[in-house]
């Protein structure tokens, strides 16, 4: 019969519309990321030129420094969409180098942000300091966090596909993690602009 | 069959493999039942904190209860009925009926949604768990900042609060993401979205305002911690920062999520008016039009709950005319429930009872609150027993009464057992004039200039009298409460079982057996219009003859693979409650809970990651 046919045949995540539910589930989730970014955001520009005492973003901030902690982040998007690609097209020896170095491009920008708290916190900027430390560190702290999280992912779907667990039938884990990346990405770009470019 | 037997308790199983399959489904229907349970478990018990407060209130210079305790007893109150008692009894509807409605077996994240769950009464436990460590929260359901500062809050009251309703805020954005998918992915073939039942609309709105709202008091929620936990200064006026940045981000979510507690009434009213008048929705398009409205004005009028603060006359204009626009879609669909029913023929059983409560009662609460919609006026009412009064016209007056009609309407489809008609005539009775007796009297009293939150007055201000009568009318309701308890278990031991379609009913989920076999629907459905079930009984009474019913199918039901149930979402919340509990004991507890998160999401993940041959799908 039709009805048996069609739940033999159905694949579970498609839905009627055609589009797989993991995709758009995480379509939704990003749009509430936007939301969540849009609130942080918003209380550091509140916030901005409003503290008491120093030090202020232009005694602190070093752009040449976190440029190149943006360059790198921003190529690690570049190495998801090899990485992407790779997978898609079965080419699993690259989809396993561009996925590791995806996640070490993050981590290296993570690392870059580890060591410009540790920088600022030596020259006397701390949570607690002023209202610019407070929203500084809460804001970039956040998106760091959301980066971590996104290595981590990338570090698992690595490990699986050294287990030989991840094939061009899961290319679509791999792209959502991609979305979930390039979320974060995008995130930065603003972030970046905001605070430490514009004066 | 077996299915039936683990759905409907009392067969000869085991208690230990009853509680086990429970613990561990993944069954829509069961989550949207242990929703149902608890939402109406955290009624009571918010239903009693109001009690107790209005002991203390019949009388001036009452000593029942302290002023600290009487602090705690309206803010968790007020928490437990907004985040422990209306959403999730929204939220059991959703699980429930959603996937029937659209014709579906299950939801788009069978597992996620146990995991909504078990977040959810993780941050349930969380916020009461403070009762047990005697730091009860008590700064209001709206926690102002800096009233939840270190220097006026130094214990962990704050803590409990504001942790609790962070996890409550996660499970509801997850249940969100997973509606929001179902709805647009799962609909059975034919079910365009305008084709899609009121409730399902209203519910689609809704899951859009939770995913956008949320993030805001996430974000106030976390602020708060930081200011508490590590000493920033988000709210702190001495170090330059200002109290009403809490205000701005607790109200960019608590406005949306005023109307998260109210569309979901609204579509179960839009679903029993023409059920029971036997007429299609009135307008139903603009009836849809006019959610999306609610939802979208709902986003730009945060601020008339802080016209008192002195936001300036061009930000208060603003959000005043915002506030009086939101009426406009809002009066549109009592109109169109009014046209619903004009010239139907109308059956009076209980769920209709309790619409048209809703409908006059909801008008009331609305009227007032185009009242203060009025900056002047709102700065005569504001902080008063007039507020109190405007917001329980539409959150219990509304909300409840929605809520409830919807609990008579679908309670034959989810239990199999029709409740009993008198009993519930009488429950909505004692609930409609106790209701009035307790909030009718408020609008008196804040005029006169009774404040809120006060607890307790001198006996020469003229207020004893109407505050006796509230008494009096909140004791009718909890009578009226115990009546329909009784309404419970008298059905439960003797009603009589209840056909597929006991109302007559228009919608796809009259369609099937009550209660459902887990697969819902042995065959998929095929929609050719709004109420099809109707349509197919009676024809569309303009031409279109009914539908021949398909002959029943003769369908294998054990060939139908549902998703098998899973104990990874309780094992991951539970080890989430750990992580976040762990910020009121110790930093290890922080870091070891954090891992166990990882390491259960990681398993949840990878659960069905690659099947072995002949498992789950």
């Amino acid at each position: 019969m039709a009805a048996e046919h069609a739940a033999v045949a159905h694949n579970p995540n498609i839905g009627t519309t055609g589009l797989d539910h993991r995709k758009m589930g995480m379509w939704a989730f990003l749009g509430s990321e936007c939301m969540f970014f849009g609130s942080l955001i918003g209380t550091y520009l509140a916030y901005k030129g409003k503290s008491i005492n120093g030090p202020g973003p232009h005694e602190i901030l070093n752009i040449p420094l976190t440029s190149v902690s943006a360059f790198v982040l921003l190529m690690s998007s570049l190495l998801m969409v090899l990485a992407l690609a790779a997978v898609q097209r079965n080419d699993m020896k690259w989809g396993k180098i561009w996925l590791f170095l995806t996640a070490v491009f993050g981590a290296g920008f993570v690392g870059f942000q580890i060591f410009e708290f540790t920088h600022f916190v030596h020259l006397g900027l701390t949570l607690q300091t002023n209202l610019f430390g407070s929203t500084f560190f809460v804001l970039t702290g956040f998106h760091g966090a959301h980066v971590t999280g996104g290595v981590i992912w990338l570090l698992a779907m690595w490990w699986l596909a050294v287990r030989g667990k991840l094939g061009p039938q899961d290319s679509l884990k791999v792209e959502i993690c991609g979305l979930y990346w390039h979320f974060v990405d995008i995130v930065w770009i603003v972030i970046f602009a905001l605070v430490y470019l514009i004066p | 069959m077996a299915t039936h037997a683990a759905f409907m308790p009392g067969t000869k199983v085991s208690a230990g493999s009853v509680i086990w399959s429970w613990i561990t489904t993944v069954d829509h229907k069961r989550v949207g039942i242990l929703y149902g349970v608890s939402a109406f478990f955290f009624f009571l018990v918010g239903g009693v904190e109001a009690l107790i407060m209005r002991l203390q209130l019949a009388h001036p210079d009452s000593t029942l209860v302290t002023a600290g305790r009487f602090n705690e007893l309206f803010t968790m109150h007020g928490t437990t009925m907004v985040f422990l008692a209306i959403m999730p009894m929204s939220a059991a509807f959703f699980n429930f009926m959603i996937p029937l409605m659209i014709g579906a077996r299950d939801v788009a994240f069978p597992r996620l949604n146990a995991l909504s769950y078990w977040i959810f009464f993780s941050g349930a436990l969380l916020l009461h768990l403070s009762f047990l460590a005697g730091a009860v929260p008590d700064g209001g359901w709206f926690g102002y900042a800096n009233l939840t500062s270190h220097q006026f809050s130094p214990t962990h009251s704050i803590d409990f609060w504001m942790l609790g309703l962070q996890v409550l805020g996660i499970s509801s954005l997850m249940a969100g993401f997973n509606f929001i998918v179902t709805i647009i992915n799962m609909r059975a073939p034919g079910m365009t979205l305008m084709r899609m039942p009121l409730f399902v609309w209203m519910s689609f709105v809704v899951q859009f305002l939770v995913v956008l709202a949320f993030p805001a008091i996430t974000v106030a929620l976390i602020l708060l911690m930081f200011d508490r936990f590590f000493g920033t200064l988000f709210y702190a006026p001495s170090g330059g920062g200002d109290p009403l940045l809490w205000q701005h981000l607790f109200w960019i979510f608590g406005h949306p999520e005023v109307y998260i507690l109210i569309l979901p009434a609204m579509g179960i009213v839009s679903e029993v008016l023409p059920t029971f008048s036997r007429k299609p929705l009135f307008g139903a398009p603009v009836v849809i039009y006019s959610g999306i409205m609610i939802g979208f004005f709902g986003f730009g009028v945060w601020s008339h709950h802080m016209f008192s603060v002195g936001m300036g006359p061009v930000a208060d204009s603003a959000f005043s005319i915002a506030t009086m626009l939101i009426a406009v879609p809002t009066g549109v669909k009592i109109l169109n429930w009014i046209g619903t029913l004009w010239g139907g023929r109308i059956r009076f059983s209980t769920p209709l009872y309790f619409s048209l409560g809703f409908i006059a009662m909801f008008t009331l609460g609305g009227l007032s609150g185009v009242m203060h919609a009025s900056p002047p006026v709102d700065l005569q009412q504001t902080d008063s027993y007039f507020i109190v009064a405007h917001f329980h016209y539409v959150l219990f007056g509304g909300s409840i009464f929605g809520l409830f009609s919807g609990v008579y309407y679908w309670w034959p489809k989810i239990f199999g057992k029709l409740l009993d008609e008198r009993l519930g005539k009488l429950h909505f009775w004692l609930m409609m004039i106790g209701f009035n007796v307790t909030f009718f009297p408020m609008h008196f009293l804040g005029l006169i200039g009774m404040p809120r939150r006060i607890y307790t007055y001198a006996p020469d201000l003229g207020w004893n009298f109407w505050n006796l009568v509230a008494t009096i009318g909140a004791f009718t309701i909890a009578l009226s409460f115990l009546v329909f308890l009784g309404n419970v278990v008298k059905t439960t031991r003797s009603g009589a079982p209840a056909p597929a379609d006991p109302w007559d009913g228009r919608t796809l989920e009259w369609t099937i057996p009550s209660p459902p076999p887990v697969y819902n629907f042995a065959v998929e459905p095929v929609v050719h219009d709004r109420d099809d079930f109707w349509v197919q009984k009676y024809g569309d009474g303009h031409g279109t003859p009914p539908r021949k019913p398909s002959p029943p199918a003769h369908v294998d039901t054990s060939s139908i693979h549902m998703p098998p149930p899973s104990y990874w979402p309780i094992l991951l919340a539970g080890a989430f409650l750990f992580m976040m509990s762990g910020a009121l004991v110790s930093i290890y507890q922080v870091v070891l809970g954090a891992f166990l998160t990882l390491f259960c999401m990681i398993r949840f993940m990878l659960e069905y990651h690659r099947p072995a041959a002949g498992g789950h799908h």
